[in-house]
């Protein structure tokens, strides 16, 4: 495959869809932390908000958030920021309308998976902790959080995938990551199959090792070789 | 902020327009994509390491790489080659819209057919043995055991699939079709009112996204009806003979 010198392009271009994956999959890991727990909790409000978010953001498609943020983010965070008396020019960048988008979608799916395995773990391990005398914050993090875990892994490992291949979608706001610069170097070079079919196969590669490191963190928090079960 | 209610009733009747080729183009692609999937799903799961391999390598570069990738391939990819233009292909090739329904194809049916591969291999082996003491032949038990079986234990997944599908549609907006997100781009390019009409294109997602589960949910109450089968209860006078220990109580 000759890419007639724009290989470096691809390359900074891969930087920056691995950057976004990994930002998003942090905010979308605590959106769905949050929505798991609201959704868990004894309010109604709070049930009802995430139930909300979930049904909203499963059935819109991504790429429709992703323009929603960029082009309406700006206009909906400069009306927010006027209740504080804001009201300078806000600009919001691909990158960070891409951030909102991919880990708003990510935290809905991530919700449904921490919720499940929440649901997984017995009654009689909160049950346990409190009767050593641990308190609820003590009990999550030391009892509950490693098992949750374990059983969110398997689900954790394909939303990432998903979130992996829709980075694509910030290249239609303009970002410059790897399907962005696969276009511009197919665009000089009159040769858009070279550089797409580059493009592929990178992303190829991304979701294996994504994969791989999906397997591997799986095998490490199951050192017993349970299984998940949720 | 100022919200513009009445340019959303305004281009309403536009956007639904959009509507209507998304629609068209899931459907179409939906019902090809299916009707690829049987076959490589078939191939997928056979015994000869040979017949494995090309399917193999088919889902995983469908599955692997984004949508956005694939339709590009097509889209601008086929330019490439002088001799794709000269070809009878080029009629089909050089359309968005034949280039969006061939993507959207290829990616549903990698996706669905690795959902029967996994369908064919949670039948019953006990279902298969007794379809060949039977003495049918392959191809008949294919037809009448594998396939109807198949169908049912994957239709849950292949309804999800659908609607995953319904949202991919969205990309076929970056290859200057106007389907809805098209469409809503098209009249925010005019009016500039980018959060009412994505919103306005969202619900209409939404709508069209829960008549697909409410449908699929009808497909699914209809065809694996033997497991939603409820029994009346017998008169309590009835002839013991007549009792299924099976059934009652």
């Amino acid at each position: 495959m000759d890419l007639q010198g724009f290989g470096h392009l691809l390359v900074s271009g891969t930087w920056v869809t691995i950057q976004l994956a990994l930002a998003s999959l942090v905010f979308g890991l605590m959106f769905g932390l949050m929505g798991a727990a609201a959704k868990l909790s004894p309010f109604r409000v709070l049930r009802y908000m995430a139930t909300l978010y979930t049904t909203l953001v499963r059935g819109i498609p991504e790429l429709l958030l992703v323009l929603t943020l960029y082009f309406g983010g700006s206009q909906l965070l400069m009306w927010f920021m006027g209740f504080f008396g804001y009201d300078e020019y806000i600009e919001i960048s691909p990158f960070i309308a891409g951030v909102g988008a991919l880990s708003i979608a990510f935290g809905a799916y991530a919700t449904e998976v921490f919720r499940m395995a929440m649901l997984a773990i017995p009654k009689g391990q909160w049950e346990s902790a409190y009767a050593f005398g641990m308190s609820p914050v003590q009990t999550f993090f030391r009892i509950i959080l490693p098992q949750l875990w374990r059983l969110a892994i398997p689900g954790l490992g394909n939303l990432f995938q998903v979130l992996l291949k829709d980075t694509a979608l910030v290249s239609v706001v303009g970002l410059n990551d790897l399907m962005r610069q696969a276009y511009v170097a197919s665009g000089s070079t009159k040769e858009p199959f070279t550089f797409y079919m580059a493009a592929a196969l990178i992303y190829l590669g991304l979701t294996v090792l994504a994969t791989l490191t999906t397997q591997f963190l799986e095998r490490r928090a199951d050192p017993a070789g349970k299984g998940a079960r949720a | 902020m100022s919200w513009e209610w009445g340019i959303i009733i305004e281009y309403l009747p536009r956007l639904l327009d959009g509507a209507w080729l998304t629609l068209e183009l899931v459907l179409v692609s939906g019902l090809m994509g299916l009707a690829l999937a049987v076959p490589i799903a078939l191939a997928r799961s056979s015994d000869n390491f040979w017949v494995r391999a090309l399917p193999f390598a088919y889902i995983f570069f469908f599955r692997g790489t984004p949508l956005l990738v694939q339709i590009f391939l097509i889209y601008y990819g086929a330019s490439q080659f002088d001799a794709v233009k000269e070809s009878a292909l080029w009629v089909v090739l050089k359309e968005p819209y034949w280039c969006a329904i061939i993507a959207f194809t290829l990616n549903t049916a990698a996706y669905s057919a690795e959902l029967f591969r996994g369908a064919i291999q949670a039948i019953p082996k006990g279902e298969i043995e007794a379809a060949k003491a039977m003495g049918m032949s392959p191809p008949l038990m294919i037809r009448r055991v594998v396939l109807p079986r198949a169908f049912g234990i994957a239709l849950p997944a292949y309804g999800n699939e659908m609607v995953l599908m319904l949202k991919g549609s969205a990309l076929a907006s970056t290859i200057t079709l106007l389907d809805l997100t098209g469409m809503a781009r098209t009249i925010i390019a005019r009016t500039y009112t980018p959060l009412e009409m994505f919103m306005a294109a969202g619900l209409v997602y939404l709508v069209i996204g829960a008549a697909m589960i409410g449908i699929f949910r009808l497909i699914e109450y209809r065809f694996n009806r033997y497991q939603y089968y409820k029994h009346t209860p017998l008169p309590a006078n009835i002839d013991p003979q007549l009792r299924d220990e099976h059934i009652d109580d």
